[in-house]
């Protein structure tokens, strides 16, 4: 329970008169990679926006190392400034990346860490120097966002949010803006980053992530959490008929060629 | 003709007092007006359906309205409304008032055009309010705007010399009591001229160096 970084407790959330998730738990401990899979449509990346608050859930609670998040210990939603504070220690990568565009690559990086964290800059400037090189970016570090591929953009999305120090990492279909070749250096980084114990919350469909680095799999339809399983015991015998079908689906897909 | 532009010359401090006059309008209407439009423009595209509404009365509205027809309201009008303001104070609001209206629908231009997912980052990663305008929603919107409002600071320049007929002495006032006092409207009015095209030439140069800013990083 000490080690246990995330814990969403029935979490429900509708637009309108559409529910887009209901009821949702699961708990996220320290050092654990849960990808979240399921269907387009099937809530995912509205509970990942949820997580921090982006979207403000209807019912349900949402702890950060037991630390509630929107709401305060006086049991009133968070006011701007406190729910910032909670958010500089969830990082988030983006679909389509969410880079600062007017920044360069290294500016991007200390951005918040410097702003918003108010941390001292030659420290935060080290430390994003490292967290290039760590990504292979070293040598951008004076580029414009716009003059990237769709990969290096994403690596820079990910130490940008590496260089918030994050407990938590949320990732929200990182790689599905990519052009195929472009898909295995970033998926490259987040295997390091599993690899090296970093707690992360993955939205994707790249299937073979999902079975080789997560510690744990969330499958997700119409809202509702299906199962929650080993990989290995989710890809092999699914308990439900959807998920059957969706990793068939999937399997299918890259026996044609596809990822 | 050279003796001409001699006698303008002997004038030539009543035309750099005029010049600066218009500067000094041109630039501080220029900034209310800028700023006024940073009000404007999020009320126009508010929620809010009355405010919205009234934003965008106000922008069509103002214009349609000739500039000049403007300030004589300002100037000769609103004392019918018990309210009084002498040319410097009619003129700077005239010219500000005309122009947040630009200002709002350049801004509003630039603001949509902007996609929503860097700002949505900048609240994920702990922006809010000022600090989030300020850092993340600003500079990308001025560098993307800067040409049209450094075209719209060209136009406030222009306009400015309407305000002659409140006898407020800037460059187009100055140029035109000497022509009165010389008889020489060649020599004086060109000379305005010229001088009006150098300061549109400094606005250029601003506008090109935001320019080279924006392309690096597009």
């Amino acid at each position: 329970m000490a080690d246990r970084v995330l814990d969403v407790a029935g979490v429900s959330k509708r637009f309108g008169a559409l529910e887009v998730l209901s009821d949702i738990s699961f708990q996220v401990e320290k050092g654990e990679t849960v990808c979240v899979l399921g269907p387009s449509g099937s809530g995912k990346s509205t509970l990942l926006r949820c997580i921090n608050w982006l979207e403000r859930p209807d019912a349900g609670q949402i702890y950060l190392n037991g630390a509630q998040i929107g709401v305060n210990g006086a049991g009133l939603v968070m006011s701007d400034r406190e729910l910032s504070r909670i958010r500089t220690r969830i990082g988030m990568v983006f679909q389509h990346f969410a880079l600062w565009p007017h920044l360069t690559v290294l500016q991007n990086l200390m951005e918040a860490p410097v702003q918003v964290q108010k941390r001292p800059k030659a420290e935060v400037r080290d430390e994003a120097l490292a967290l290039l090189a760590k990504v292979g970016l070293s040598d951008k570090r004076d580029a414009f966002p716009a003059k990237l591929s769709g990969g290096q953009k994403q690596r820079v999305g990910i130490a940008r949010a590496l260089a918030m120090r994050p407990d938590l990492l949320l990732f929200d279909e990182p790689t599905s803006a990519l052009d195929p070749e472009l898909v295995g250096e970033v998926l490259v980084v987040m295997r390091e980053l599993a690899h090296e114990g970093m707690t992360m919350v993955v939205v994707t469909h790249e299937m073979g992530f999902a079975r080789d680095a997560a510690t744990r799999i969330l499958f997700l339809d119409r809202g509702r959490v299906l199962e929650t399983a080993m990989p290995e015991r989710f890809f092999s015998s699914p308990e439900t008929e959807r998920a059957r079908q969706f990793i068939q689906r999937y399997a299918g897909h890259a026996a044609n060629g596809g990822r | 003709m050279i003796h001409d532009f001699g006698i303008v010359w002997s004038e030539r401090d009543l035309l750099l007092t005029g010049l600066g006059n218009t500067t000094i309008l041109s630039v501080l209407s220029a900034v209310a007006a800028l700023l006024i439009g940073f009000v404007l423009t999020p009320a126009w595209m508010s929620k809010q359906r009355w405010l919205a509404g009234t934003v965008r009365g106000f922008v069509d509205g103002m214009r349609c309205v000739p500039f000049l027809l403007f300030a004589y309201i300002v100037y000769y009008g609103l004392p019918s409304l018990g309210i009084r303001l002498d040319n410097w104070t009619s003129g700077l609001v005239a010219l500000t008032i005309y122009n947040a209206a630009y200002m709002a629908e350049i801004l509003r231009g630039a603001w949509t055009a902007q996609p929503r997912e860097p700002i949505e980052a900048g609240v994920a990663f702990g922006f809010s309010n000022i600090a989030l305008f300020r850092r993340i929603v600003l500079p990308p919107l001025l560098l993307a705007a800067g040409p049209v409002i450094g075209n719209q600071m060209i136009q406030i320049i222009k306009d400015s010399a309407f305000l002659t007929i409140i006898a407020l002495p800037e460059l187009t006032h100055a140029a035109s009591s000497i022509q009165s006092r010389h008889y020489v409207p060649f020599a004086a009015f060109i000379t305005a001229v010229f001088l009006y095209w150098g300061l549109c030439l400094v606005i250029e140069a601003g506008v090109s160096s935001i320019d080279r800013l924006a392309a690096a990083r597009r």
